[in-house]
């Protein structure tokens, strides 16, 4: 495997006596899209801010490019940070912003101004050069803030919640530039973002982030079919967890209990489960169907319908099974029969529809 | 290196602050326990440093309490700061009716005017303090413009006589220092949501009772605030009771200067110092204390 | 007017007039004719010329402008570095104490300042003058400008130097290519209000002068207590378009340091 371009290696930090980050160790390869996704407070800001150098380590190692940059200022750093309120200076113009970090290295003025047009050309904003950061608008400034932190070359762009500015429509704009401009580029690109959906979008892969701590790194598709764990289940997506007790475990094939029924669920698993072992499995909502009466075969969950939405392109069914648990299902608005609500249903998932969490 | 400049850049507004603000106050402490002498300079004892430690010790067993004995049993002394006090007190309330309705009116005037409403409420104090105080001499002579134009109306037969009087002292008091109780009372209504008004008023409070409930209320942080920043001035000022006031109109700080330059009593003028500060302390902790909870929310 | 209404406008009418009236009329009286201060004998600008040839009042002048200079730049200085120390370190010892250090002149009477100023000068054994009086000032002053440089290093978002340095600055080309320019403005505003206030103080320099350092406020004091006369209302006056001058070019300063 190749020398991986960031490592961070069982770092921790605490402000005060929360601890921020708790024992974190991961590794972003070069030119990817890595994403580092949480809630608020789950230490995600604070990461960034290790590797960019504004904050020390309290203990554990970041590299860079294979050197230890822990004890770097972030003057020192080949990282470069798109801000969350992209702190463009208000009292330079464009050009001067973009240039900044060119000319702190000292390089001439028509070599730094050859290189703001490169920059303003990649984030299409030919001519803005004299403009003032407060005469832009909100997907302008995002866009100069992205040209500035690129203009001195980062092996690594850290994206603070870059998008969270913006109004919806702008946003899906600006998110479509940064993964072309990541592409063109060829850059590694480490965004830190509360919205699952922008980072499922954007991202080659997903950190998960909870109390300072890593819940699972995991490319998106992976993240969302096969959850390490009943939280990063419910976190990421709608998820319908439901407890089970494990009766025969092989490596793939897993008989459970639930409600009192046998349910089969193929899993890739990567262990083999005990028998008598308290887990839950995973069910995506779209995965479940809906029967007015009960299938023959296959797992099957029995229930009364509580609450009918419907979404145009979907329905979504709040279902309340006869264990007292609420399982919610969508399916095509297109689905056979006629449901109501306080009527008695039947929901069915394939075998491979389910994820068994242990954690 | 870093460190270095942080220490320095601490360093320097610290050590003028210890050299001439702190240093300055252990001295005029110190001075308020010696005895007044014939000497130069009028004091004793005076710390030589060269008499080495069990020297100042000596000299530290002459102190005495008798300037503070003397000011607090002498009715003289004691009318000054009753006098000091009421005088404050007065010019707070007329500047609270004044300045009141002043910063309502501001706080719900059109938008775009505000700024400029501000400005001209902060404009006052940059201009000379002494040139504000003479301008009062100029209308409120027994000769000033007032009486004259008073007289040539035919409102009054004789002249008012204002100048020279506590009156006089008041309106002074109230004029200087009117900006600053206004704009602590027309931040906190600047910054009420205009919805809560009219919440009340849908509610079924009338405008009256609205305002009575609701608004004022509300803004009372800002008048504690705008009231302590009239009295602590108040309390001490010269100028005004020295160019307005009559020569019975005694304040602290025509106390004050009077022991120091006619008596040369430094000592009692120090004790009257720290009697002066030790009045103020209490209004000053309510301010900071009013401050700081305006600071948490 | 949505909200004002009618008795809004008489209490901002009124308020106004209170705040303006007084040195308005002593400006329009200072271009009366007549000697008689409150008799209207007509629109001349004598007492002004008069003033040229008044050489106690021009030397205290001199006096004034050089102190205020000198104090109002060591006051910039100071406050700002004392700006700069309440805002940025964070909580370090003794912080509390050094905050009080600053804010306590702005409400301590002047005139407990002064002596407290003069009986160290007098236990120093040092000779009164225009250094003493200028130290006094820039005490007063620096507190002034710590307050309104604090209340700007406040405002300023801390990613904007976060950023500076990300992109390759050192913690030196950080403060003066970014924090400096940044604070400028409030820079300018301390310096001009601890000049204003230098040049207006009255009770802290008849404490601290000497001879051969009487300001411009003692000199007009002086007068003010012999009585009102046409060219102290000219001087006045003056004073009033001399800090109106000083504003605008302030905020001429200012506007320009935004342009840029």
């Amino acid at each position: 495997m190749p020398q991986p371009l960031l490592q961070i290696e069982r770092v921790s930090k605490a402000f005060g006596k929360t601890l921020a980050v708790d024992d974190v160790s991961l590794e972003i390869a070069g030119g990817e899209f890595f994403a580092l996704l949480g809630p608020s407070g789950c230490g995600k800001t604070s990461l960034m801010r290790l590797i960019a150098g504004f904050e020390s380590p309290d203990a554990g190692r970041i590299f860079i490019d294979g050197r230890d940059v822990s004890a770097d200022p972030p003057h020192k750093r080949a990282v470069n940070m798109m801000f969350q309120s992209y702190a463009l200076f208000p009292h330079m113009n464009v050009a001067a912003n973009i240039g900044y970090a060119l000319k702190r290295r000292g390089l001439s003025a028509g070599m730094i101004g050859q290189r703001v047009r490169d920059m303003l050309a990649l984030v299409r904003m030919e001519g803005f050069e004299e403009r003032r950061p407060d005469s832009l608008s909100g997907g302008q400034k995002a866009r100069v803030a992205l040209a500035r932190a690129l203009a001195g070359e980062p092996k690594l762009l850290l994206l603070d919640e870059p998008l969270s500015a913006l109004d919806r429509k702008l946003r899906e704009e600006i998110q479509f530039e940064l993964m072309q401009v990541q592409r063109d580029l060829g850059v590694s690109f480490l965004i830190v973002t509360h919205d699952q959906d922008e980072a499922m979008a954007m991202a080659s892969r997903i950190a998960v982030m909870r109390d300072g701590g890593l819940a699972q790194i995991a490319a998106p598709r992976r993240l969302y079919e096969k959850p390490a764990s009943r939280w990063v289940a419910r976190f990421i997506g709608d998820a319908n967890v439901l407890e089970a007790c494990v009766r025969e475990g092989a490596a793939s094939q897993i008989q459970l209990e639930i409600e009192g029924a046998l349910h089969l669920v193929v899993d890739g698993a990567d262990e083999a489960f005990h028998p008598g072992a308290s887990v839950a499995i995973c069910v995506r909502p779209e995965r479940m169907n809906l029967h007015a009466e009960r299938p023959l075969t296959g797992n099957v969950l029995a229930g009364e319908i509580v609450e009918i939405v419907y979404l145009g392109a979907s329905i979504s069914w709040r279902i309340r099974c006869d264990n007292g648990a609420v399982v919610r299902v969508i399916t095509s608005s297109g689905i056979d029969g006629s449901f109501e609500r306080g009527a008695r249903a039947f929901i069915s998932y394939a075998p491979d529809a389910a994820r068994v969490l242990c954690r | 290196m870093k460190s270095l400049a942080r220490r320095l850049v601490l360093a320097v507004p610290l050590l003028w602050l210890l050299a001439f603000f702190v240093a300055p106050f252990a001295i005029v402490l110190k001075l308020s326990l010696s005895r007044a002498a014939m000497a130069r300079p009028p004091y004793e004892p005076v710390f030589n440093l060269s008499d080495g430690f069990w020297g100042l010790v000596e000299s530290a067993r002459q102190f005495t309490f008798d300037s503070y004995s003397l000011l607090l049993s002498d009715w003289l002394y004691l009318d000054v700061y009753v006098s000091s006090l009421r005088i404050a007190g007065l010019a707070t309330l007329i500047a609270l009716l004044i300045g009141y309705p002043l910063a309502l009116a501001m706080s719900r005037a059109p938008a775009h005017w505000r700024p400029i409403l501000i400005v001209l409420a902060i404009a006052p104090f940059w201009t000379s303090f002494l040139v504000r105080v003479y301008a009062w001499i100029v209308i409120l002579k027994d000769e000033g413009l007032l009486n004259h134009a008073l007289l040539g109306m035919g409102l009054i037969a004789e002249p008012l006589r204002i100048f020279a009087t506590e009156g006089a002292v008041l309106i002074g008091l109230v004029y200087a220092y009117l900006p600053f109780t206004v704009l602590p009372i027309f931040n906190a209504l600047d910054k009420q949501d205009s919805a809560l008004v009219e919440a009340a008023m849908d509610l079924g409070a009338t405008k009256t009772s609205a305002f009575w409930s609701v608004t004022f209320p509300l803004s009372l942080p800002g008048l504690y605030a705008g009231a302590l920043l009239m009295f602590i001035p108040a309390m001490g000022e010269f100028v005004i009771p020295d160019l307005l006031g009559g020569s019975n109109d005694l304040m602290i700080g025509r106390l004050l200067w009077a022991e120091f330059f006619s008596n040369r009593d430094w000592p009692m003028a120090s004790a009257a110092a720290i009697v002066l500060l030790g009045l103020l302390l209490a209004p000053l902790l309510l301010f900071e204390r009013a401050q700081s909870r305006e600071a948490d929310t | 007017m949505p909200r004002i209404g009618a008795s809004g406008f008489a209490a901002l009418l009124l308020g106004f007039a209170f705040l303006y009236a007084p040195i308005g009329l002593l400006a329009i009286y200072s271009f009366n004719a007549s000697k008689l201060v409150t008799v209207w004998g007509g629109f001349s600008t004598k007492w002004y010329w008069a003033l040229l040839d008044n050489r106690l009042l021009l030397e205290s002048l001199w006096v004034s402008l050089r102190v205020a200079f000198a104090s109002a730049s060591i006051a910039t200085v100071l406050g700002s570095l004392a700006a700069l120390v309440l805002a940025r370190h964070g909580r370090f010892r003794g912080r509390t104490l050094f905050g009080a250090m600053i804010y306590a002149p702005l409400v301590m009477p002047e005139i407990v300042l002064g002596i407290a100023l003069l009986l160290l000068f007098v236990a120093l054994g040092l000779e009164r003058g225009l250094l003493s009086i200028i130290i006094a000032h820039a005490t007063l002053g620096m507190c002034f400008v710590a307050v309104l440089v604090h209340v700007r290093v406040k405002m300023l978002d801390r990613s904007l130097e976060d950023a500076a340095h990300d992109l390759g600055a050192g913690p030196f080309t950080v403060f003066f290519t970014i924090t400096l320019p940044l604070i400028a403005p409030a820079l300018l505003a301390g310096f001009l209000l601890a000049f204003t206030i230098s040049l207006d103080d009255f009770v802290l320099a008849s404490f601290l002068s000497g001879p051969g350092s009487t300001t411009l406020p003692m000199r007009v004091y002086a007068q003010v207590r012999l009585g009102v006369t046409p060219e102290v209302n000219a001087v006045s006056t003056l004073l009033l378009a001399f800090v109106g001058l000083v504003l605008l070019t302030g905020a001429a300063i200012a506007q320009r340091m935004r342009a840029v």
